[in-house]
């Protein structure tokens, strides 16, 4: 399934090639399929120019969280983005020992200026707003809908969207997390609706609701530290417009093309959904309910 | 023999008419002046096209008129509801705070200290501690949201009502009460024969206007989940990027207030009517 990518095209017309591909509108960014000019371009540790030559410096910040890192050790290529760093590089021809993790700020990676990383991972989301500071790639990760709920609530252990069905389940108003419950849920109650996600908590944590539904990471974040018997009970499936993560690089960064285009094929075979699984559903306990 | 006005009469007659006339055609022509140039002022501005599109678009009202209808079922439940039992609380508070006598003063203050706490309070932070922190006690059979969110409501409405209903009290003449203390009647008989007949009647256009702005509030609930008129057009609103929803749940709003607001004018038009009598 992981291949290494053979260059197709050499020399100066490879440089060129990576410039324009650089220079492109950024609405190139959102789409998954390869750009025509990156195709041709060579991408190896020879010609592509990062920060020290034959290395590619990968940042995230410190501490780096579960599950996208694993025991805050961005270098053990376990958790989700340490994975999908490692496998970029590996497309883009580096070995497992060129690549060099630094520790960038969250709000560092974004700001303008130079850059202490060639690529940045940090579940980063891509908005127009970041594109006027920095290069993204192709997203290596489309944010899911899931279901949290508290330890002994009645669907804590369920293992489908049928065992859902009569369940009071909550989200903030205008949300995607509201679209899941009335698309892809659709429990047989009326879904209860609040101003935000705090307000959601609560009444999960007071019962009034037997679970949420939050995004992902949001997932992660309240089950791990904002509620005490917080639980996962799994992701469904995608629904409306999902927020998209994607590789930061520098503004204008050379590497921009080589990067998006490792990871469209990552995306393209089956690596992402992968790794996804591994980590996501499996390692961190969300799996898919179908 | 017939009555016939006198020539000078038949001419004040005449006059009379005349400036009803006269009156009648200057407030149209002033509301044709005043309609056109709203008309062409909104419609004329650069902006209106879009204006229209996002906030009068008849398909996105189609599309949503069904659920924000079923939300304005649920407002109109809770409104039947919390007046009622908000109108009932008022009364008793009302009636509490002006009971005489040395023995009934904790009655009194604790009368005094509910008006004067759930008027200060805001409704929002009275639905938040009723709706989010009693279920948070985890009590046994704690009711649902939408009892404890109503509950809210009637005791921050039961406490302006209440304020009106003393108002009303006040306002009947001490010589009412002693003149029927004097006939015989217990306190309470006179209370409930006397004053509160004169008392409510008073403040009856006040009441129906807390009433009409109640309708408006009841809506505040959906903070606890529950999806009302308002909360639909917001999910609405949020889906389309439309702001349509906002409009149709406003005019229902509108349509809902009518007959209250009529009735209030009525009562208050009558009781004018009545106090003038005879001058």
């Amino acid at each position: 399934m992981v291949s290494r990518f053979t260059p197709v095209a050499l020399g100066g017309a490879a440089l060129l090639l990576a410039a324009v591909t650089a220079c492109a509108p950024a609405d190139e960014d959102e789409t998954t399929t390869t750009p025509s000019a990156a195709a041709t371009a060579t991408c190896d540790p020879a010609s592509l120019k990062t920060l020290t030559a034959g290395k590619l410096t990968v940042g995230t910040d410190t501490p780096a969280y579960e599950p996208w890192f694993a025991d805050n050790k961005p270098d053990n290529g376990k958790g989700f983005e340490s994975a999908v760093a490692y496998q970029v590089a590996q497309r883009l021809g580096y070995q497992q020992s060129d690549v060099v993790w630094a520790q960038v700020g969250f709000n560092n990676a974004i700001a303008p200026g130079p850059k202490a990383f060639d690529i940045d991972v940090n579940q980063f989301s891509i908005t127009d707003e970041r594109k006027k500071a920095v290069d993204f790639s192709s997203p290596y990760y489309l944010v899911r809908q899931t279901v949290i709920t508290t330890k002994g609530s009645k669907i804590a252990g369920a293992k489908s969207l049928a065992e859902l069905k009569d369940a009071k389940l909550g989200a903030q108003v205008g949300t995607t997390s509201y679209q899941a419950i009335t698309d892809v849920i659709k429990p047989a109650g009326q879904p209860q609706v609040f101003n935000n996600n705090d307000d959601a908590k609560k009444a999960l944590e007071n019962g009034t609701v037997d679970g949420i539904v939050v995004d992902l990471p949001t997932a992660f974040y309240i089950t791990a530290a904002e509620l005490e018997n917080g639980v996962i009970v799994g992701q469904v499936a995608q629904v409306g417009v999902p927020e998209q993560f994607g590789i930061v690089l520098d503004k204008g960064s050379p590497l921009t093309g080589c990067v998006s285009k490792a990871v469209d094929q990552l995306r393209q075979d089956g690596t992402l959904a992968v790794l996804e699984k591994t980590w996501l559903a499996d390692t961190a306990g969300a799996p898919e309910l179908q | 023999m017939t009555y016939q006005p006198s020539t000078r009469q038949q001419e004040r007659i005449a006059y009379r008419r005349g400036r009803a006339v006269r009156s009648v055609l200057l407030a149209a022509a002033s509301t044709a002046v005043v309609g056109v140039g709203l008309a062409v002022g909104i419609t004329g501005a650069p902006g209106w096209e879009r204006v229209k599109e996002s906030f009068f678009d008849l398909d996105t009202a189609q599309k949503y008129l069904p659920q924000i209808l079923e939300g304005l079922w649920l407002n109109l439940k809770l409104l039947v509801v919390c007046a009622t039992l908000a109108l009932a609380l008022g009364l008793l508070v009302a009636v509490l705070r002006t009971l005489r006598g040395p023995v009934f003063f904790p009655v009194r203050a604790l009368a005094t200290g509910y008006t004067y706490s759930f008027r200060g309070l805001p409704l929002i932070i009275v639905l938040y501690l009723f709706a989010f922190g009693i279920p948070g006690l985890r009590l046994k059979g704690t009711p649902d949201v939408l009892v404890l969110g109503a509950a809210a409501i009637i005791v921050t409405y039961g406490a302006y009502l209440a304020e009106v209903f003393r108002a009303g009290i006040e306002s009947v003449h001490p010589s009412q009460i002693a003149a029927a203390r004097s006939l015989g009647l217990s306190y309470r008989q006179a209370m409930r024969h006397v004053v509160l007949p004169q008392a409510v009647r008073r403040v009856a256009p006040p009441l129906l206007n807390d009433t009409v702005a109640l309708q408006k509030d009841v809506g505040l609930i959906s903070l606890a989940g529950p999806i009302d008129a308002i909360r639909a057009a917001q999910i609405g609103v949020a889906q389309d990027a439309d702001f349509t929803p906002y409009i149709v749940a406003g005019v229902l709003f509108v349509l809902l207030a009518l007959p209250l607001i009529a009735v209030t004018d009525w009562v208050t038009l009558r009781a004018a009517r009545r106090q003038n009598a005879g001058t």
